[in-house]
């Protein structure tokens, strides 16, 4: 592991049109670390997400990344290709709706191939046990390989989803409200797993939530936005133990204690 | 067959139609030519690319091989001779109809003969006798872009060859084998020419495939509803899509055929009662009767002229 | 014996035989002269002009002769034709302000400089069977001059009301640039409203009739209003290069269309009328009318609206309206498709082949189990 950051927020900031998405973020994430980005709906997080992956191109300011060769780059340089091709090894992402980060109509093994046939795999076999293996690091019945997740409960799709992106022992993983739209019980499963994964992998994660609980559980450090800025900033025992600012004081008042 | 039943058939053909001497040189003007020209260069220069070209409309309907038309009229000299197939056959109705077309508004000599032709058009096969070096074969293409009933958009599937991002195609192939133990395509079947760009081969049966590698000739391929060209220069690489645990097969036959005797050939099932008889006979017709011509013979052949291959 | 099946030439000679008879019909009854198609079946000409892309009101008269009144394959024929026509050059843009105005209304204001003209239209007739026409009818003498005295100065509508803003203006492309031309280029998406328009204009009528309508009924809604239709004649006008002035190639009838949207702002655009167009060959107002609703319909992306509805999928729009490409892909399955139904049948014995054995294996394990 190197001592360089691997994903440097510079005074990052998004406008669309006068209205703010958000403006004056800037972070550094270290390898094997879990940065928890937390607030409302509205408050600019989702935006964020979009900026540090390079999906949607900053109004102000920028985001570094240290590639697998130690050259850092900004996103923003990266020739679509290149964007491409980081998201189909070095980077995941998963999405709240399932539905939107895999094909939902082709089956389990073939979701979890692709990426491997995308970097050049060319044996069936192989890709298959491949696929079984990850299926069943994610607690999914290698069995059910050939079936599609549309026949798959909401829990099943995520953590398919989730060994999808892993299969190509990305560094970097973006996760937008991974245990949202879950029932309370299959949320805890996934979050422990998520976990798991993340601590044997060595995975960098910036996971984006308005639940504190997910926070709690799986990051070291945790981000709190409001109306499109950072109020406040540390390590997630500390802010969420001892919150200093008024707002973060009222949604770490409004949940259950963990 | 001669020219004279040629130019007959051409006049039936185009019955009604304006005399000669009121079309340019092989129908379209010598602009449109030039133009068709710089894409079949640029299509030869980047193999497996498909290039965009200004399709014009013809006198024929699209889907009836508008594209393999203009590549033809845009190649074809006076001293060419002309070979048109469809489905291997030189007597299907529109491969008659396209080789009157040319016969009249280029009045070129034609021809059935394989190994006599400069220029084939084709639809759906490819011939036998393997190319020569001084042949063109032109294939009329329905839907050129091999990805587009996995991504029905043209601005993403560019970008996809663009980028060499393959990965898709390969899923596909995947739950072929996943599903059905096997590739399940038969005809239509991808191929990676050159080692770069993934390309549709028009629909030939997969059984064509290999002919496509390291072939002698000239494969130019036009899609004219869709406005696309692309070509194989000759002694290109075509490599059929594939695992290295499940390789490319081509179809088989498990009877030869019928009139010629052929194990090697693509046979056409012909069903001869309605009680179920039926029989397999050469798809390529001139093949076929070109080994009845030097002696071969299958369990069905009559000997004499009244077989296969005379005009009844 | 079997000779396999030939005879493909005869059979397309006798084919154009029986079909030269069915166009001419009960030789009992006078034949058609193009003439009549031209003066009695006129706008039938236009819509083949439109779609088959010429304007060529004699070719399109012979054409729907032809094809025996299958409009599209009137179209087909005129644009097979048109491919073999040499091209010297492009017209200057027509000037639709200056146009011999024979029809002019607008839906927005009651009344306006050069006044509405009614002009001869449908629209306000019944729609009853004229049983009288079917013996021939004695035209009454048309009158002279109830046209509006100052009918020859009509503004266009979008002009008038440009000035305060409330509807956008005219667009701001650079006048010297030369538009794209979708019959010597391939479409490349995303397109410019040039290319858009071009594709519209020769785009089937009733596909774009389907999709305006869905327009209106909420699948991308537009709040549409027609601001104004005009029908008349402009000249056509050409600088040869060898003269290096514009000399008249003389005049075409038009029908021009502007739709006026309500549009509620965007990020992009203040709120304020947007605008769709339409415009082509002869009288066709339908057409004209649908094509601003589907050129407006695609501007959603232009004007920042949020793309929800087929109308407003430029490509979907544009890839799927010329009918000689769709009626030629649609009816090309007719042809043979013997040797790729061949490989079909293969498979799919294999697969029974397969699935008989399986089936086999399953009973025999059922039929151990239960002795």
């Amino acid at each position: 592991m190197s001592d360089q950051p691997l994903l440097v927020a510079e005074d990052l900031a998004k406008y669309f049109g006068a209205r703010v998405g958000c403006r004056e973020v800037g972070f550094e994430l270290y390898e094997g670390e879990v940065l928890a980005v937390v607030g409302e709906s509205g408050s600019g997080k989702s935006t964020l997400l979009r900026l540090l992956s390079g999906q949607s191109e900053p109004t102000r300011g920028r985001v570094m990344y240290r590639m697998r060769d130690g050259v850092t780059r900004d996103i923003v340089s990266l020739s679509e290709a290149e964007r491409r091709f980081l998201f189909r090894t070095d980077w995941g992402f998963v999405h709240q709706d399932a539905a939107a980060g895999l094909r939902m109509g082709v089956s389990a093994g073939g979701n979890v191939g692709e990426r491997l046939m995308a970097v050049g795999w060319r044996h069936y076999g192989k890709i298959r046990s491949e696929a079984e293996t990850w299926l069943e690091r994610v607690e999914i019945d290698p069995a059910r390989i050939d079936e599609a997740p549309k026949v798959f409960s909401g829990g099943m799709r995520q953590r398919l989803q989730i060994a999808r992106n892993l299969v190509t022992s990305p560094r970097l993983m973006f996760m937008d409200e991974p245990t949202g739209g879950l029932d309370v019980s299959v949320q805890a499963r996934l979050l422990d797993l998520l976990r798991r994964l993340v601590a044997d992998m060595g995975l960098a994660v910036v996971v984006v939530t308005h639940d504190l609980a997910v926070a709690r559980l799986l990051s070291h450090r945790i981000m709190v936005m409001k109306e499109g800025r950072v109020i406040e900033t540390g390590l997630t025992d500390q802010v969420l133990d001892d919150p200093r600012e008024p707002y973060t004081q009222l949604l770490v008042s409004s949940i259950l204690q963990v | 067959m001669t020219l004279e039943p040629m130019r007959a058939a051409a006049s039936a053909v185009l019955e009604g139609g304006p005399g000669e001497g009121e079309y340019n040189f092989a129908y379209l003007d010598e602009q449109t030519k030039r133009m068709i020209r710089r894409a079949i260069l640029k299509a030869i220069a980047i193999p497996g690319y498909q290039v965009p070209f200004a399709s014009r409309d013809m006198p024929m309907p699209y889907g009836w091989g508008t594209g393999g038309i203009q590549v033809t009229a845009a190649i074809l000299g006076p001293d060419d001779r002309l070979k048109v197939i469809d489905q291997g056959a030189d007597d299907t109705t529109n491969a008659v109809s396209i080789r009157a077309f040319f016969a009249r508004t280029a009045g070129v000599e034609t021809t059935t003969r394989t190994h006599e032709a400069s220029v084939i058009q084709t639809r759906h096969r490819i011939p036998e006798l393997a190319l020569g070096a001084d042949q063109v074969l032109v294939y009329q293409v329905p839907i050129p872009e091999p990805l587009r009933f996995l991504e029905p958009r043209e601005t993403e599937t560019r970008v996809m060859h663009a980028l060499a991002d393959y990965g898709l195609m390969h899923v596909k192939l995947y739950e072929d084998i996943a599903t059905h133990g096997h590739i399940a395509k038969t005809y239509d079947y991808p191929v990676k020419v050159e080692g770069r760009y993934v390309m549709d081969p028009s629909p030939t049966p997969k059984f064509d495939n290999p002919k496509m590698d390291n072939c002698a000739g000239l494969q130019l391929f036009g899609a004219g509803r869709e406005k696309r060209i692309y070509a194989i220069p000759p002694f290109t690489s075509v490599k059929s899509l594939d695992f290295e645990d499940y390789p490319f097969e081509p179809n088989k036959f498990d009877a030869p055929c019928a009139l010629c005797g052929a194990t090697d050939t693509y046979l056409d099932e012909v069903i001869t009662d309605d009680r179920g008889g039926r029989m397999f006979v050469c798809s390529d017709t001139d093949h076929c009767e070109d080994r009845q011509a030097s002696g071969h013979r299958g369990h069905l052949h009559v000997d004499g002229p009244a077989a296969r291959g005379t005009v009844a | 014996m079997y000779v396999a099946v030939k005879g493909g030439e005869k059979a397309i000679a006798a084919a154009h035989r029986l079909l030269a008879h069915e166009r001419r019909g009960d030789l009992g009854v006078a034949e058609l002269a193009p003439e009549q198609v031209r003066e009695q079946l006129s706008l039938g000409c236009d819509r083949v002009m439109n779609e088959g892309s010429l304007y060529d009101r004699d070719l399109a008269a012979l054409a729907i002769k032809q094809s025996r009144g299958d409009l599209i394959e009137a179209a087909f024929l005129v644009r097979a034709f048109r491919t073999t026509l040499p091209r010297f050059g492009y017209s200057l843009p027509i000037d639709t302000a200056a146009m011999e105005i024979r029809r002019r209304i607008s839906a927005t204001f009651k009344d306006l400089p050069g006044g509405q003209v009614l002009g001869p239209t449908f629209d306000y007739t019944h729609r009853l069977i004229d049983f009288a026409l079917a013996a021939g009818v004695e035209l009454a003498v048309p009158t002279e001059a109830e046209v509006a005295a100052d009918a020859g100065v009509a503004p266009r509508v979008t002009d008038l009301l440009a000035h305060d803003d409330l509807v956008e203006p005219d667009g701001e492309g650079d006048l010297d640039a030369a538009p794209g031309d979708i019959t010597r280029d391939p479409i490349r998406f995303p397109v410019g409203r040039d290319i858009r328009l071009q594709s519209l204009a020769r785009g089937d009528e009733g596909y774009l009739l389907a999709l305006g309508y869905s327009t209106q009924r909420g699948y991308g809604s537009s709040h549409p209003f027609a601001g104004e239709i005009r029908l008349g004649e402009v000249e056509v006008e050409f600088v040869p290069e060898e003269l290096g002035f514009a000399v008249s190639l003389g005049d075409i009838t038009v029908t021009e269309c502007q739709m006026i949207n309500k549009f509620a702002g965007s990020a992009k655009v203040p709120p304020r009328f947007t605008r769709g167009y339409g415009l082509g060959f002869g009288h066709v107002e339908r057409k004209a009318m649908a094509m601003a609703l589907v050129d407006r319909a695609l501007r959603a992306s232009d004007l920042g609206e949020e793309i929800v509805a087929p109308a407003q999928d430029e490509e979907f729009v544009l890839m799927h309206a010329d009918n000689i490409q769709a009626t030629g892909f649609v009816e090309h399955l007719k042809l043979p498709h013997y040797v790729d139904f061949q490989a079909e049948l293969g498979l799919v014995r294999q697969m029974r082949a397969e699935f008989e054995q399986t089936r086999a294996a399953i009973a025999a394990d059922l039929k151990e189990a239960a002795e």
